[in-house]
């Protein structure tokens, strides 16, 4: 377990290493750069180059990349051109942002989805009959969610939003709430971001739940269980519930993944102030320290999604953890 | 009959986007300047009058320039006419009320039109880089899990890595390296690109599994000891028998890359202006008056929408499995 462990930490921290420095490299690769994009084209020639020699950017590139490294290493990221700040001091709090919405629509799909997907596959193989019914209609509904990926569902939710007023289009706090902490206000503009990033996941969710369920109810000792006059919900909810967790729980992992890019989208069309749309404004600015950090930062998220899921899944199933 | 459903969705979009210079009312650039984000121009059979006429329908006249607003104008009938000029329906007085029949947008371009030639450009652009990133990681997967060894090692983890990157993140900073303004042409080719480097793993990996143990069964030992080369035993024997998952695959692959292309495209990075993509299409409607007084320019979102709905249809048994069986 230990070593499995240690083996996936040495990977992630590889992988972390790797993105980064090619970012930032790809990016000091880029016709332009922070200069000639901020600057114009017009700019008198003295006054770029006195600019470029300033941010360092007049070097080789060989150089800068060691420059950037060695800085690393002791943990500073160089300083955003873009927003003249330490990166070390933009990133956290964009990254926090990003995972308060990753995680609220995490929260929001498995509350969704889950129970959707035992009411599903508890009931497929029922007798024809008015139960059918509802397994039809959560079974349509997510597949036609499943078709929505958060591209679509946040203008589709920012469409009900501003047809009717109901809830914030853009944006994470009002002007005048408080800045910081959880408040009423927060949780409004949570509604249209939060929700285009787990409607498609809870409809996710919802057909693995009822694929394990349905299995888990066709297995032996849920009939022996029924057999001995237990109630039928209690079974369900209870004991095979239980014996039908692990898909959705080995699916996590790679959800983490997908949270990360889909609600770089949800964060674009929704004007949320998080970690994707510092990373396009940055590549845009051509802002190369920034582009670098904030792939770090991303690499990160998807590195920590995948050891925490491995790491469950490991203690779940010890067999994952044999090499 | 779900199944039905879908294929039934993918041909009409196939047939649509194939005959789009047919079956569009206008060129996809043609603009109105007198008619920019005009509404839809529903066509009629019946007047005010109750009478009966040939489909025809009402040009739109400005009321307030300001906001954009237009009202029908009920006495002229501008007819329709059928087959000419190589189309298959446009306006009679093409000119000065022409048929929108998705309305126009923020330049006073048929909306319709740019739905049928963006869609020659989403959708090709997601079945080249699908067969691209097929090829090149069926050849992968195949070699890895034909010869086995160190290059079996190397290859796959070389898959596994493009596999954990953050795709979006890497597509946008290889997107950017690349000047911002480049012509259409190149964009397609360049997208199409990244996109098949980065779906090749998803075929890779399952390949290499299916070509791993297929090569252990009785008909691929016997093609070898009948004489047959390598390259003949893993082309006709053994890469066969992925097919299924293939052919799944591809399924999964191409909603994704629609929506990716629609991505790029969204934040600027994808294809320029007057192309006419699904993705630019929604850039150009990245507005808040929108959603409220123009909502016909979300028409490509919904395109997009059926597109995947009718490829998750035809899959509708197979991916649920696929989704479980990589655990």
């Amino acid at each position: 377990m230990v070593p499995y462990i240690a083996r996936r930490l040495i990977f992630a921290v590889f992988l972390v290493f790797a993105v980064s420095s090619s970012s930032l490299i790809l990016a000091r690769l880029a016709g332009g750069d922070y200069v000639t994009e901020s600057l114009g084209i017009e700019a008198h020639a003295a006054t770029v180059e006195q600019a470029r020699a300033r941010y360092g950017l007049d070097k080789s590139m060989g150089a800068q990349y060691r420059d950037w490294l060695g800085r690393v290493v002791r943990l500073d990221l160089g300083r955003s051109l873009l927003y003249d700040r330490p990166v070390s001091d933009l990133i956290p709090e964009r990254a926090a942002n990003t995972a308060i919405l990753a995680f609220t629509a995490l929260l929001f799909a498995t509350l969704i989805g889950l129970p959707l997907g035992v009411v599903a596959g508890s009931r497929r193989r029922g007798p024809g009959g008015a139960g059918d019914v509802i397994p039809g209609v959560i079974r349509a509904t997510s597949l036609i969610l499943l078709s929505m990926p958060p591209l679509l569902t946040s203008l589709f939710l920012i469409f009900v939003a501003a047809r009717t007023g109901w809830m914030p289009i853009a944006g994470m706090r009002s002007p005048g709430e408080p800045a910081t902490g959880l408040t009423l206000d927060l949780l409004r503009h949570l509604i249209v971001p939060a929700g285009a990033l787990a409607l498609p996941l809870a409809a996710m969710f919802e057909r693995l739940q009822a694929q394990a369920m349905a299995e888990a109810i066709g297995a032996p000792f849920v009939l022996a269980t029924l057999a001995r006059g237990v109630p039928r919900s209690r079974v369900v909810w209870r004991d095979a519930l239980k014996a039908s967790l692990r898909p959705i729980a080995a699916v996590y992992g790679i959800v983490i993944g997908t949270l990360l890019s889909g609600s770089f989208v949800v964060e674009v069309i929704t004007a949320w102030p998080g970690l994707g749309r510092l990373m396009l404004d940055a590549l845009r600015a051509r802002d190369v320290f920034l582009v670098a950090g904030c792939a770090g930062a991303g690499s990160i998220f998807l590195a920590l999604g995948s050891l925490l899921s491995d790491a469950a899944l490991a203690l779940v199933d010890p067999r994952v953890a044999e090499p | 009959m779900l199944r039905t459903l879908g294929l039934f969705l993918i041909a009409i979009a196939g047939m649509a986007v194939v005959g789009a210079s047919a079956l569009a009312p206008h060129a996809g650039d043609r603009s109105y300047r007198a008619l920019l984000n005009a509404p839809p121009t529903a066509p009629h059979v019946r007047d005010d009058m109750g009478d009966w006429h040939a489909p025809f329908i009402y040009p739109w006249a400005l009321v307030n320039q300001l906001e954009q607003r237009y009202e029908q104008d009920r006495s002229t009938r501008v007819p329709l006419v059928w087959l000419s000029g190589g189309r298959l329906v446009q306006s009679s007085d093409d000119a000065r009320a022409p048929l929108l029949l998705l309305g126009s947008d923020s330049y006073g371009r048929d909306v319709f039109s740019r739905l049928l030639f963006g869609g020659r450009v989403s959708l090709g652009l997601a079945v080249i880089a699908a067969l691209g990133a097929l090829l090149l990681g069926a050849s992968v997967g195949g070699l890895a899990g034909y010869t086995g060894g160190p290059a079996d090692d190397v290859l796959m983890r070389a898959a596994d890595f493009v596999l954990v990157l953050p795709a979006m993140y890497v597509a946008l900073a290889l997107r950017a390296v690349l000047p911002l303004v480049l012509s259409p042409r190149i964009v397609f080719l360049l997208l199409a690109v990244i996109f098949a480097i980065v779906g090749a793993p998803f075929f890779a990996r399952g390949v290499r599994a299916i070509v791993r143990s297929e090569r252990r069964q009785d008909y691929a030992a016997a093609a070898i000891s009948l004489g047959a080369s390598h390259a003949r035993v893993l082309a006709r024997h053994l890469l066969p028998a992925a097919r299924g998952f293939m052919v799944v695959q591809i399924t999964m692959l191409i909603p994704a890359f629609i929506i990716a292309e629609a991505t790029l495209s969204f934040v600027g990075l994808g294809f320029p202006d007057p192309t006419a993509s699904w993705g630019t299409m929604l850039h150009d409607a990245s507005n808040v008056r929108v959603f409220g007084d123009f909502p016909w320019l979300l028409s490509p979102a919904a395109a997009m929408f059926f597109v995947v709905l009718a490829l998750n249809l035809v899959l509708e048994r197979a991916d649920i499995t696929v989704a479980t069986d990589n655990q």
